[in-house]
């Protein structure tokens, strides 16, 4: 077994936050089930804090002032407790998840934060209500494009090509005037467009499952259109986010 | 590590109190720890704004999801400086784009990889270990795992502006941090 084929050997750059989306899901599966790595990765985080911990800045008062302002809106997580002893963790979810959260949502300042908790709690209820988009968030080579919108909003496409399948959430979308509504489009090198389905006034804040079989597009579009949809888009794109490596 | 005393035990103590709503205790792991995630923030994006922002983006989060926090899979401060790593490096990639991380990586090769480490280093004993330690890992193993921690680039990122292979690197960070972890406890 070469070095490349050891699946342990991604654990420091796992660590360092350092491997990229693709990897890092994979990793997270490989380590659902080693024991040996969690324990090391233990220790590692340790050292690393090290690291963190060498150099610290004054963080000014009106940060600290707002922050502990900002907290009593803020509802706490309680954590789901497991058995410590239970091997069948779905890490690999929950980390898929946050790629898509934290793309979604770096830049999220706190007073935006009762916002992006929404879309989070959207995003966990729609995960729940979907089969098909919790397999695609722990697909092995499970891929995460972000792009930004014309209007500001920020979009995330979680796309694997093993299953087929692709997920779009957005973060930041204007609601559509009345009897609008988004539709997604599956883009081709051919410039062929295919609908992918629609995004729903309401449900703008939630991923959806794009529709229909992914085939090689290679982008993923969003228009404007009338609330039962088209067949070809009616608009100029408010955005198209490439789905390549 | 279980036998924690000291301002360890307290942290460790008014995080768990934290993570059950007491918002005292939040206060308290606020003056604890948001200067080494304001300092982290600072190093990785080289901007104070952006790194005030991250830096309350990242408490918050902590009293979000404090009731995660498991005392016995590590101390209070490996949790925090975990999580606000990661929000760091998500904020870095979101605002500049990877060539651009590796260019500034660039600059800093060969020479000046070493004076980054450096410049970490403030005269006190805790530190001291850090530096010494760090200078203690060869200059092959030390670079890549820098350049990752601090400036957020990806491992192939590392090789790219390395021009070393992917693979190599990798393991040069395993490495990396395995002497790393030997000498922090060799001097415990
Ligand atoms: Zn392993």
């Amino acid at each position: 077994m070469t070095a490349e084929d050891d699946p342990h050997e991604a654990i420091a750059a796992y660590v360092l936050n350092a491997l990229p989306p693709a990897e890092e899901a994979a990793f997270e599966n490989h380590l659902a089930g080693c024991s040996t790595c969690t324990e090391e990765i233990t220790a590692f985080r340790e050292v690393v804090a090290e690291l963190a911990a060498a150099q610290s800045a004054p963080v000014p008062q009106h940060i600290r002032t707002t922050t502990l302002k900002a907290i009593t809106h803020i509802h706490q997580e309680s954590a789901p407790r497991p058995p410590r002893t239970a091997g069948r963790r779905r890490p690999a979810l929950v980390l898929a998840a946050s790629i898509t959260a934290a793309a979604l949502l770096a830049g999220t300042t706190a007073w935006q934060y009762t916002e992006a908790e929404h879309a989070r709690t959207q995003a966990a209820q729609a995960r729940g209500s979907s089969q098909a988009l919790t397999d695609l968030l722990v697909a092995p080579d499970v891929t995460v494009h972000t792009a930004k919108l014309t209007d500001g909003a920020r979009a995330a496409v979680t796309v694997s090509r093993g299953q087929g399948k692709a997920v779009f959430a957005a973060q930041g979308l204007p609601a559509p005037d009345e009897g609008k509504t988004y539709e997604l489009w599956y883009a081709f090198t051919t410039g062929d467009l295919h609908p992918a389905g629609l995004v729903s006034g309401d449900a703008r804040h939630a991923p959806h499952l794009l529709k229909g079989p992914l085939n090689k597009a290679v982008a993923v579009g969003i228009t404007l259109e009338p609330a039962s949809g088209s067949k070809q888009p009616t608009s100029k794109p408010l955005g198209i986010i490439p789905i390549t490596l | 590590m279980l036998h924690r005393s000291g301002p360890e035990a307290r942290a460790e103590d008014l995080l768990a109190r934290a993570g059950r709503g007491d918002k005292d205790a939040f206060a308290g792991v606020f003056d604890i720890f948001s200067p080494v995630v304001m300092g982290l923030a600072c190093r990785i994006l080289r901007d104070p704004a952006q790194a005030e922002e991250v830096t309350q983006d990242v408490m918050i989060e902590i009293w979000r999801t404090a009731d995660r926090y498991v005392p016995e899979r590590g101390s209070a401060k490996a949790w925090v400086l975990t999580l606000a790593h990661r929000r760091a490096v998500d904020r870095v990639r979101a605002a500049q784009a990877g060539m651009e991380r590796e260019q500034r990586a660039r600059t800093l090769l060969p020479e000046g990889a070493f004076d980054v480490v450096a410049e970490v280093v403030e005269h006190h004993d805790e530190q001291r270990r850090v530096y010494r330690c760090l200078a203690s890992l060869s200059r092959s193993q030390r670079v890549p795992l820098v350049l990752a921690y601090y400036q957020g680039l990806t491992y192939l990122e590392v090789a790219h502006a390395l021009s070393a292979p992917v693979g190599t690197v990798k393991s040069r960070m395993r490495a990396a941090l395995r002497q790393l972890r030997a000498c922090m406890e060799a001097g415990r």
